[in-house]
């Protein structure tokens, strides 16, 4: 299976701390692989690392090209979509607004928002800080993939909702992954089961285990040494 | 009455010309987060460069058409010097703020320097056009034209600014990079590129302040930049820095409550006047050194 997205050894150092210590994997060029670990081991660093948001040293590889020393701008036109952590939407723009910054010539009116964010496009003239939590993140999925992109970076992108819309959510991701491959972080593990097909856990800024989600997800055992968590104690989706 | 229509007209051409050297200020900062203390210099290179062309012209054009045509190159100067500046001083050092203030002081210090350097510490008259002089009644009230032309500029600075701000591209990147600059960039948009555009057009907005401002002191001088940046700073943080029309608001103000002082409670007072006023704003209105969305 061809990569689309490769770390070699990738090391980040923000004053004396060692956030990443020699991250090294791999993102198959389809489906969704999620990115697992407890909080503050790496896992949004790993993914500024990528773009170019953090000061980063080692082999960062998209397809075929080494990206460690572009600049974020010219890595996400090179087609890697990020939707961060937080949403992020600027708040003081229109929703259609928004999107214009992507897609300067259709913003609300691509047809990508309409088939898979309708309400959006109701909600075009509202300003984007005055949207509902799971508002903001349609706009801020909806921005990326106003964009042909090789990747999408997915940064937790259901904390903070309520079940329905992580379900929407998932809905979503999981229809993108069908043509666009996913590097997705996040904590909830039933929505990992549901979508990931592959996993990446680290710890302590460095990778601790590869391998197939469903397997990780559903070994209690593996998960609580791991992550701290189970599905157990989580419950299933 | 005819002595308030007078002092009113004037603290509003005197607030045009403040906000003509702070809205450049204020762009610059809201989305770069650049204090920049060398706008003065901007300002002292657009007034010395209209001087200077104004000068080289022949005598025989009319001092108008001189005049448009020096006000053109001070805008190509001023776009140039920011550019310059943005590229050569500023960019190596973002994310650094201190290094950016000691480098833009260092700047406008050097500059003075430089234009007494070369065209002496002394201040040299600059040619009025007949239609900026005079005075023209308005219910009893003598009042000068050219403080209608300072408005005018203003008012015509500010609409186009909030039409580029509300109704382009480049004012639809900067309105989100006021806000988040580094998630703009995270949108694959050169924001370094904008900040370069940005730095050229308050460049060429402080360098047609400088042209207006030695029109209204009639005179040229290394100082006069530093002078009116002071205003300038004193505007932008009352009006919200990143804010364009919260600068124009704080910009006629300013120019209001600095002559309303200067004629009703002593000559002097108005400077005075004007401190008390950013001090006011500050207790009662601290957000207003927050920024707000332009």
């Amino acid at each position: 299976m061809t990569s689309v997205l490769t770390l070699e050894d990738v090391h980040v150092r923000y004053g004396g701390s060692h956030v990443l210590q020699g991250v090294s994997f791999e993102v198959p060029d389809t489906g969704v692989t999620a990115l697992l670990g407890r909080n503050g081991v790496g896992k949004t660093t790993t993914l500024k690392a990528v773009l170019g948001l953090a000061p980063r040293t080692g082999t960062i590889r998209v397809r075929d090209r080494e990206v460690q020393g572009e600049r974020t701008h010219r890595i996400v036109a090179g087609g890697v979509g990020y939707v961060p952590e937080d949403r992020e939407v600027f708040g003081g723009l229109t929703v259609d607004e928004n999107l214009r910054l992507v897609d300067q010539a259709s913003g609300v009116d691509a047809p990508i928002v309409g088939e898979l964010f309708p309400d959006l496009v109701a909600r075009r003239h509202q300003r984007a800080g005055t949207l509902s939590g799971g508002q903001q993140q349609m706009v801020s999925l909806a921005r990326v993939l106003l964009r042909d992109n090789d990747l999408l970076l997915v940064d937790e992108p259901t904390k903070g909702l309520a079940p329905k819309l992580v379900t929407e959510v998932a809905d979503v991701l999981a229809r993108v992954a069908t043509t666009t491959p996913i590097l997705l972080v996040e904590q909830n593990l039933p929505l990992v089961r549901r979508i990931a097909d592959t996993v990446v856990v680290l710890d302590a800024g460095t990778v601790v285990h590869r391998g197939d989600a469903a397997a990780l997800v559903e070994d209690p055992e593996l998960t609580t040494e791991l992550l701290g968590v189970s599905m157990r104690a989580k419950g299933a989706a | 009455m005819s002595d308030l229509l007078l002092i009113l007209v004037t603290g509003l051409g005197l607030g045009a010309l403040y906000f003509l050297a702070a809205s450049g200020l204020s762009l610059i900062y809201g989305l770069m987060g650049v204090l920049n203390f060398a706008h003065g210099s901007f300002m002292t290179a657009g007034a010395y460069a209209a001087w200077v062309t104004m000068d080289a012209m022949p005598s025989s054009t009319a001092v108008g058409l001189r005049l448009l045509v020096a006000v053109l190159v001070a805008l190509v100067v001023g776009t140039l010097v920011g550019v310059v500046v943005e590229v050569v001083l500023i960019r190596p050092l973002y994310r650094h703020h201190i290094q950016q203030v000691l480098v833009t002081v260092g700047l406008s210090l050097a500059s003075v320097a430089a234009v007494q350097g070369v065209f002496g510490s002394d201040p040299y008259p600059v040619a009025k056009p007949s239609f900026m002089r005079g005075t023209v009644d308005v219910l009893g009230a003598r009042l000068p034209v050219d403080r209608f032309v300072y408005l005018a500029v203003a008012l015509l600075l500010l609409g186009g600014l909030l039409a580029l701000l509300r109704y382009t591209r480049l004012g639809l990147v900067i309105r989100a990079g006021v806000e988040n600059r580094t998630m703009v960039e995270a949108l694959g948009i050169d924001v370094q590129r904008t900040f370069t555009i940005v730095f050229g057009l308050g460049g060429a907005v402080a360098a047609l302040a400088g042209v207006l401002f030695s029109q209204y002191a009639g005179t040229v001088s290394p100082l006069q930049g530093g002078s009116l940046l002071i205003y300038a700073f004193i505007v932008v943080v009352i009006g919200g820095m990143g804010s364009l029309t919260g600068t124009a608001v704080a910009a006629f103000a300013v120019g209001l409550v600095q002559q309303l002082a200067n004629y009703y409670a002593a000559s002097g007072i108005g400077d005075l006047s004007v401190v008390l006023l950013l001090a006011l704003v500050l207790l009662l209105r601290p957000s207003s050194l927050q920024g707000a969305h332009a």
